[in-house]
Formats: structure tokens, sequence, C-alpha cells
């Protein structure tokens, strides 16, 4: 048997890799980065690297950067909440997660961007649970119902209630590890056993250009500690806060990023981390950042094959759209990014259910993203050869009355070889107009009732509930907030 | 050179985004001797006047808005100095304070909206990204303000606007200074809740919002 090829995408020339690599070399040794943590700083200047000014830029020599890539693990096995099923973070293995941390979602009976409730994050987080192309889970919306200030442990807390599968999430004040890493630690039964089989990825975002701020360095040193994966979400702007060349935009990027691998190895050798990142070809004439920009995909596709030269894990924020609705740029947005990235062989794809430059999360895209994804992870598994000899045998009593319905190779191939969607519309004209003439998005919204029906509650036993609602309150409560939103 | 050959040399300094020429040409001004209003008047603004047209007919983009409004500052400071040393007051349209609120170190749609109003005639005290609340009440005391603008792109420290235009009310100060906001998740509607004076969708909508805001006091 022939063995199949993985279809790849490539979109820098040896060469360009390497040269990327070197300018961001000297860029984090001659320029230098702002790290704007006390403990980090003190990591840098123990590793004998210099430290300028009060602004406290940090100079990091190629030898430690080099030594820090060498300590980083090239792969992560990612545990659901039972420690059961693994999911590898390497190589050219593809998961996709819900975009993450959105503060609206997109009502489909007003059309419009709506605060999201605790009711709504527990509906996202049990859809996500149950889409069988969304590996991760993502503590994907912020419910506007619950304090500002304990937003971060809230909406893992709920994700942990609801959902059994990996999750990617952050925090968003130095205080927030703590009450999160209990949670986490609560669920796996022990600290060591949170790190053997990790649960949870942190995303931290530097701060364009070559920054990292004071929340998101701690996020990076207690993960790093703790043995969680830190997950670098560098996010420059072409031509607003990063170079506006493709090329010049992945010199800083890779800069970022590799000043963060070297703050978590610094802070724990050998700590697992992840080479991610929500770049955006800044547009010119809106002043936004559109994540369905081709080029912005350019970006991702580009960092993903030179983190892989480097061995490392990867992300990207791919498969989401900047459109307010879900049409046809909602799709086409979605759709090419969810190829190209498959294709990229970006391990941690966040981005489905996303709209409006990541503001918005919608559960009827999310469904719909879910077929896209499906159809994505299809294209990568590639063409097989499934039988000794292809075609011949089907064709050894040709006549004009062959067909091929019936023959018992279409039973034995036909599922395999092909994928059935849920959403997308395959019916004939009149099939369509019997079931109600709906578009693509009505569609999706009754499946979402039909999913949310179904599914039972992927409900943790109930003293872990009582352990983790224990957690919640504490931390609510360390924060004067007497109490929480009910959960049903 | 002829006076009007200058001036409508400066404009089209102003219009093609050179830096060197614009600075090279307030300094002749001042060397000349010209009436440094009239140079401003009808020499440099009537550029940034264009590159605002050209920006809302679609032909000009944030690069070259951004770097005609950095050019038009980069003249006003050769030709500042010397209005004061003549004891001459420039037209100010107003007196801005403008930042991005704590907690928040976007300040790329701040800057933006500083540039443009710089450029269009306002004075203008950037204060950068992550503004404590008082920081920007005594600030707009100590430079006496017409207006505070507070920009924020989180919806967590978009609250804190809010907070801003309270401290205002109980301190009495909220006639005294109009307050303006703005950011991506920001619209009129939380503009009219919070009790702000004024919001701006973007950089040049911003200058049209705060013309209107501020007219009323500006007139003789």
């Amino acid at each position: 048997m022939i063995s199949k090829i993985r279809p790849k995408l490539q979109l820098l020339p040896q060469a360009l890799v390497e040269k990327i690599i070197q300018e961001a070399y000297v860029l984090l040794e001659r320029t230098g980065v702002f790290v704007e943590n006390e403990e980090a700083v003190q990591l840098f200047k123990d590793a004998g690297m210099r430290v300028d000014g009060p602004e406290q830029r940090v100079f990091i020599t190629p030898a430690l950067v080099s030594d820090c890539l060498g300590s980083t693990p090239t792969s992560i096995t990612m545990y659901g909440r039972d420690g059961e099923r693994a999911y590898t973070v390497g190589g050219d293995e593809v998961h996709f997660d819900p975009g993450s941390a959105a503060v609206t979602i997109l009502d489909p009976a007003t059309r419009r961007q709506r605060r999201a409730e605790t009711s709504d994050l527990v509906r996202f987080v049990r859809l996500t649970d149950v889409l069988p192309h969304i590996d991760f889970q993502s503590t994907g919306l912020i419910s506007g119902d619950v304090p500002d200030i304990i937003s971060d442990s809230y909406r893992l807390y709920i994700g942990l209630l609801y959902s059994a599968k990996p999750i990617v999430t952050g925090t968003f004040r130095v205080e927030g590890f703590a009450p999160m890493l209990e949670m986490l630690t609560a669920v796996r039964g022990g600290a060591q056993a949170l790190a053997d089989k990790p649960l949870a990825i942190f995303d931290a975002c530097p701060s364009p250009a070559l920054k990292w701020s004071h929340l998101t360095t701690q996020s990076l040193i207690d993960a790093a500690r703790a043995g969680i994966p830190s997950e670098l979400i560098s996010m420059g702007m072409t031509g607003a806060t990063s170079p506006v060349t493709i090329a010049g935009t992945l010199v800083q990027h890779v800069a970022e990023n590799l000043c963060g691998v070297v703050i978590c190895q610094l802070a724990n050798k050998g700590a697992p981390v992840i080479f991610g990142g929500s770049p955006s070809s800044f547009d010119m004439r809106k002043g936004t950042t559109p994540m369905g920009a081709i080029e912005t995909m350019m970006i991702d596709g580009g960092y993903a094959q030179i983190a892989k030269h480097m061995g490392l894990p990867t992300h990207a924020y791919m498969g989401l759209s900047d459109s307010k609705l879900n049409d046809s740029q909602a799709g086409l947005e979605t759709g090419i990014g969810a190829v190209l990235a498959v294709l990229a062989g970006v391990n941690v794809i966040s981005g489905p259910g996303m709209l409006d430059f990541e503001s918005c999360q919608s559960l009827e895209k999310l469904v719909i993203d879910n077929e896209i994804c499906g159809m994505a992870l299809r294209l990568v598994q590639g063409i097989e050869q499934r039988d000794e000899e292809l075609a011949l045998p089907l064709f050894e009593e040709f006549s004009s009355g062959t067909q091929f319905l019936t023959m018992p190779h279409t039973r034995r191939w036909y599922r395999e070889e092909h994928i059935f969607p849920d959403i997308i519309d395959r019916d004939t004209y009149e099939a369509w107009v019997s079931a109600g003439e709906k578009d693509s998005g009505e569609r999706a919204g009754d499946r979402v009732e039909e999913l949310l029906q179904q599914s039972i509650p992927n409900l943790v036993d109930p003293e872990l509930q009582d352990r983790l609602r224990a957690l919640m309150q504490a931390d609510a409560s360390n924060n004067g907030i007497a109490a929480l939103p009910p959960l049903d | 050179m002829e006076q009007d050959t200058l001036l409508s040399e400066m404009t089209q300094s102003i219009i093609d985004g050179n830096r060197n020429q614009a600075e090279i040409l307030a300094r002749e001004a001042v060397s000349q001797g010209m009436d440094l209003n009239a140079v401003i008047e009808q020499g440099f603004v009537p550029g940034i006047q264009r590159v605002g047209d050209l920006w809302e007919q679609g032909e000009y983009f944030l690069p070259e808005l951004i770097t005609s409004a950095e050019c038009m500052k980069a003249v006003m400071n050769i030709l500042q100095p010397e209005l004061d040393k003549a004891n001459i007051r420039a037209r100010s349209l107003g007196k801005v304070v403008i930042g991005t609120i704590e907690g928040d170190i976007h300040d790329i749609g701040k800057s933006l909206v500083a540039s443009m109003l710089g450029a269009n005639g306002f004075d203008v005290v950037d204060l950068g990204a992550d503004v404590k609340l008082d920081r920007f009440i005594a600030t707009a005391q100590e430079v006496e303000a017409d207006l505070i603008c507070v920009s924020a792109l989180l919806t967590t420290t978009m609250l804190l606007q809010k907070t801003l235009v309270a401290h205002l009310r109980e301190q009495g100060l909220l006639d005294r200074f109009k307050v303006m906001v703005g950011g991506a998740p920001v619209n009129q509607r939380w503009a009219q809740d919070i009790g702000a004076h004024g919001y701006a969708e973007n950089a040049m909508t911003a200058v049209q919002a705060v013309k209107e805001l501020l007219g009323s006091r500006l007139e003789p």
C-alpha cells in the first residue's frame, strides 16, 4: 500500500524562515523587550541578562534563547476531565476550540449583540461539549452578570462544571491564577496529577510591540511552575503596532513569543509552552483588526511554519469572522481560515463561533463552524489507498447496466470516505421548501436548541461540584462579592 | 518667493505629508516675517482640511491621514514659540485633555483622535494610556481644559468612563468640562446612559463632534 500524504501549507521558503528567526534573535539581543514584572526581571538578571533603566528593558542573548528552546517540550499531551482521552498538541495534530473571551453574544431573534450572562455561558459550554469536531472547550464568553473582578475564575468554574473537554482559559488579574489553579487541582485530585495530565491551557498576551505586561508575565511564571501549558498570544497589527509587511511582522511576532518561551523556561525548566498568536492585518481605512483578512491568515500560517521549524507546539486564532451576522461573509472567512489552519498544521486553532473582531460569540455560528471544522479535518486526512487494486476489480463485470450503488465495495467504504453534514443544505429545492425555506443560520438555531435539550449536562460528581462551588464562592467573598448568579 | 506661492506650497506640503518641506516652509515664513496667523490659517490649515476631504472620499487611508497630522504638529512646534514671543495668541479652537482610561493599555485609537484634534487647531494634552481617573480631572483643572476625552477598548475598563463622569458630577465639575467618550465597545447610547456630553465613532468624526460640542463656548 502506498502511504498517504498529509496535505500541508508552506508559505515561506526555508531561507526566509531562517532569516526571520535570525532577525528576531537580533531584536531580542539589541532592542530588547520591556518586561513589567519584577519577578521575571530578577529571573533574567539571575540568568546573566542585561536589564536597562527604569523601563526594565531586558536584552536576551541568542545563547539563552537557544538554551530555552532546547528545554521546551516539542509536544504536549492534554487530557479531558476524566483523564482518559489524550490529545496531542504537537506535530501536525490539530484541535479546534471556540474563540475565547467574547463580551457579547449574538441574539438570533433580534440579530443584535447583547451582553452575555451566566445562562449564556452555560449554554455555550454545554454546546461546545457536544460538538464532535471541537476538541477543546474555551472560556468563550464573559458573564456580564458577575462583577468584572472575578470574571476570569468564574468562566473557568462554569467550564469545569459543564464540560469534560480540555479547556483553554486565562487570567484577567494576577490574583486570578490561584483560585483557578485550585479549581483545576480539585478536578484532577492533586497538583502533581494536574502537571502530569494538563487539563487547561492558559493564554497570555504580550503587548505589541515587544512588551510583556505585569499580568501576562505573572501568568507565564505561575503556569510554568504548576506545569500548566501557556499559550503565547502575540498580536501585532500590521502597520499600527508592528511592521506593515508580513515578513516584518513575523520578525516581531517571533521575538515576542521567544521572550515568552524564555520567561517560562526560566521560571521552570521544561515547562510546556505553545507558540501562538492573534496577529492581524490592520485595516488602514477603518482602523480595525480584521481576523478574516487573508493577510491575517498568512501571518498565522507563516509563524506556524516558523514555530514548527523551531520544534514548538503551535496555536492560532483562525476560523473566525469579522461579520456581525451569520451571513456569507461569516461562512467564507471561517471556512478559509479553518482550512488554511489545518493545512498549516496549527495544533490549537481558536476561532469557531466568533464574530466581530473576536468580540462576539454566536451559538448558531458555533454549530455551523463545527461543520466547517469537520470538513477541514477531513481534508487533512488526505486521500488514501483503500484497496490493493483501486478500481479494476469493480469493472470486471462491466456492462452498460453497471451501477455502483449496490456494490459491497460502496457499502464498505462510503462512510469512511465521505462525511455527512448536519447544517449544510444538500436538499432538493422542493425538500428545502417543505422544510420551511430556512437559511443556514436558522437551521443552526434549530440545531442549537435540539442539542441543548438532548445533551445531558456533563456534570461532575456532586462532591466535586460542591468543592468547585466552594472555591468559586471563596474567590467571590475575597473580592467582596456576596452572591453569585444561581445555576439551573 | 512670492507669499502666495509660499502659502500654496505650505498647503501642498501638508497634503503630501512631507514633513521636511513643511518645516522648511514654516521657518521660511518666520524668517520673512510673514503674518503667522495667516500662515497657519491660509497656508497649513487648508492642507489638513484637504486631507480630511481626501479621507472622506476614500482616497486617503490612515497612514496618509496621520502622517499629515504629524506634519501639522511639527509645523506648530516651529510656529508656536514665535507666536508666543510676539505675544500673539494662535486661534485655538479649544483645549482638550485626552487619554486611555486606567487599566487599559490600548492607545492607538486614542492617539489617532489626539493627532487629528491637534492638526485641526485644538490644544491637545495627551496623557497616554492607563491614565488614573484623578489625573484626568487634575490635568483638566490645571490646564483649564474645555473638554476631557476618555478612550476605553475593553468592556471592563469602559465602566470606568461612567465612574469618571460620576466623579466630575460629585465634584461639581461637569458644567466646567465637557466629556467625550470613545473606544471599540463604546457607542452613542452608552455615552447618553453615563451622562457624557459626546461620543465619536472614529478620529475624523471626533473632530466634527468636538467642534459641535465646543461650538457654543467658542462663539464670541
